[in-house]
């Protein structure tokens, strides 16, 4: 890892208007940072607050959300006037390969068209150059440049999300936010997809930051993670240690909710349900499911606090006695 | 497995789907073409055993799971059920039988009706079946209740589909396939919409249920979850089964190829297992022009020059520790 921090995500939050005076807290102050090259993991269960996130990055949440703190790009706080500031970074400089993205091709269109669409929008080349752009995006991505003039119907779903990446590469991003890539795709195309990814960042230089479910996704593809849960961080560090020395209850449960091709121990499941966004709670917002909670989980909500450098994480049970691990 | 006799016996299975011509090539009298969902899948399935059929998207797993529970006709094999033929059955000659075997499906967000309370949903199957008075259909429903773990039922009983959470909802699903006391469930991709937290705990309650005498056909993508779960363990390939054996001796000793490249895909839980993936190029053929010979044979990585004509029977594997393993492969 660089030292050269690309991207810092500061005390991020996310509101959602419900009406009637009511708010969704989806995003609760979170903060991690992304190195220049570097591929992180954001992992969780639906309604964690993972796509919230990056759509906060891209500037692309509705117009129910309200946002609060600081995301730099190169130092460059991009939120800082809201579509202002953010608008000339967004495909420019920061993109992303959204949920479901073999399935939003418009169908009436080429793909080529469709992935010239982002640059002739930021003036970086149109008509005739944008075309040739196309055509080496398409083959970056696996695809024959000859097929730029088909259309979405006649690509089958694995091509589909390649061309989706290459929209993403088409004005050269220095970061990548790649949400569920390959969530609805076969186990064979999720890995021809995973390979792609893991080749484009080592050969262009990109950083990735891969929103998923999924942690043995996680797990082969990035050398870091953060795991998210009711809006927070619980824990960041790398995947390793993550798997191998878990410092929070959710990530070790999460892991032991995974059943892994040879692994023999049983697979366990979390009993219960994550807290509601809509209203404040007291204490760890996992102390309900948590397997480990004691007296001080449901009083007091634990911060994060780092275990070694580069490891993170929100528990009480790293304060009781130094070194103690959450098992 | 408890041994006995099987539950079910399906033999040589074939199912197509006509494709639609258009008007045009109608008029033309173009030749009707066919998708060949299933094509030859033979397997069966024992009391207290569950049997996983892996594969990929148009593989034809679910294809065979709707045409064992006849909600679609095949073309050709035949399926036994505790040793009857019920291939041949009317409709009505079936209908004591489908008591018997029940299916739950992939998206209980889907699969429940909304405007149903969980009481209506699983008491509809008793209804149908005119099995029972009201206060012993009210019993029946507590207990399938329980048995799929949503207890005390009294909580549950009275909710609408939209008051559960996902795993809540499958529970329904299987409580209302449980009420009939079958002797054999399909369940067709359980978990794959479920929360990862939440899956295991499907999975245990199917693991049991199991373990109680039940037959399970379990239809899956997931090969982890199959491998930690099902006692066998076969592996489809465009209409076809092309393995079959004991779960750990297929993950753990794959002999066909597809296999092989199958299982070294799968993602693994820690970061320093990295087995070097062997990743298949392209994607499985369309099922309407089926490749000659074996039909994995254009993706092979090991395929000779005979694999373009000889379509491979599945048989008795020679490296197997399992008599029970086979593969269809002329190279094991």
């Amino acid at each position: 890892m660089t030292d050269r921090r690309l991207l810092q995500v500061e005390e991020l939050h996310v509101w959602f208007e419900l009406g009637h005076g009511r708010e969704l807290h989806a995003v609760q102050g979170i903060s991690f940072d992304l190195a220049e090259g570097e591929r992180l993991g954001l992992v969780g269960e639906s309604g964690c607050g993972k796509t919230t996130t990056i759509l906060a990055l891209m500037g692309l949440l509705p117009g129910s959300a309200s946002v609060s703190g600081r995301v730099l790009l190169n130092g460059e706080d991009i939120l800082a006037e809201g579509e202002a500031t953010v608008a000339p970074h967004r495909w420019h400089d920061v993109a992303m390969v959204f949920q479901g993205a073999m399935n939003a091709f418009n169908p009436v269109k080429t793909v080529g068209a469709q992935i010239a669409e982002p640059m002739e929008l930021h003036g970086i080349s149109s008509g005739r150059s944008a075309m040739a752009r196309v055509r080496e995006l398409l083959e970056m991505v696996g695809i024959s440049g000859s097929r730029a003039g088909r259309y979405p119907h006649e690509f089958s779903g694995g091509m589909r999300q390649r061309a989706a990446i290459a929209m993403a590469l088409a004005c050269d991003p220095k970061v990548l936010l790649a949400d569920e890539p390959t969530t609805a795709l076969d186990v064979m195309v999720q890995a021809q997809i995973l390979e792609l990814l893991v080749a484009l960042t080592n050969d262009l230089g990109l950083a990735m930051i891969l929103v998923t479910h999924d942690l043995p996704v996680v797990a082969q593809v990035c050398g870091r993670a953060a795991v998210m849960y009711a809006g927070e961080i619980a824990e960041t560090g790398p995947t390793q240690t993550l798997y191998h020395d878990p410092r929070h209850p959710y990530t070790r449960m999460l892991f032991a909710a995974t059943p892994d091709l040879y692994g023999d121990d049983a697979v366990l499941s979390i009993p219960g349900v994550p807290p509601r966004l809509d209203r404040e709670f007291e204490g760890c917002p996992f102390a309900p499911r948590c397997d480990s909670a004691f007296s001080r989980c449901a009083g007091e909500h634990p911060r994060l606090r780092e275990i070694d450098p580069g490891h993170v994480a929100a528990c009480h049970l790293n304060d009781v006695a130094v070194g103690a691990p959450a098992r | 497995m408890t041994g006995g006799e099987p539950l079910l016996e399906v033999d040589g299975l074939v199912t197509r789907y006509p494709v639609p011509r258009g008007i045009v090539r109608t008029l033309a009298r173009a030749p009707r073409e066919h998708v060949h969902a299933v094509e030859g899948v033979s397997f069966t399935v024992g009391p207290g055993e569950m049997l996983a059929l892996v594969g990929e998207s148009g593989c034809g797993k679910t294809t065979t799971a709707q045409t064992v529970m006849r909600m679609v006709t095949e073309d050709a094999g035949s399926i036994r059920f505790r040793g009857r033929e019920i291939s041949t059955l009317s409709h009505r000659g079936l209908r004591p039988l489908r008591r018997e075997m029940q299916i739950i499906y992939q998206d209980p967000y889907e699969s429940l009706d909304p405007r149903f309370r969980v009481r209506d949903t699983v008491m509809e199957p008793l209804r149908i079946h005119s099995i029972g008075s009201s206060a012993d259909r009210e019993q029946k429903v507590l207990d399938a209740l329980v048995r799929a773990g949503l207890t005390p039922p009294d909580l549950y009983i009275d909710r609408f589909a939209h008051e559960l959470s996902g795993g809540q909802r499958q529970r329904v699903a299987i409580a209302a396939a449980l009420v009939l006391e079958p002797k054999l469930l399909v369940a067709d991709e359980p978990v794959s919409m479920l929360d990862v937290s939440v899956r295991a705990g499907i999975l245990a309650l199917l693991d049991g249920l199991r373990r109680s005498g039940l037959g399970i056909l379990m239809i899956t993508h997931d090969l982890s979850t199959a491998a930690h779960f099902a006692d066998r363990i076969a592996v489809m390939y465009l209409g076809r089964i092309v393995e079959e054996g004991p779960a750990k001796d297929v993950v753990r000793n794959p002999q066909h190829p597809y296999t092989k490249a199958l299982i070294s895909v799968v993602p693994k839980r820690d970061p320093r297992d990295t087995m070097k993936p062997q990743i298949l190029k392209g994607e499985t053929p369309n099922p309407v022009h089926v490749p000659s010979g074996c039909r994995f044979h254009p993706r092979c990585p090991v395929a000779v020059e005979s694999c373009t004509s000889v379509d491979p029977e599945l048989r008795r594997v020679k490296a197997a520790t399992s008599p029970e393993h086979r593969a269809a492969c002329i190279l094991v």
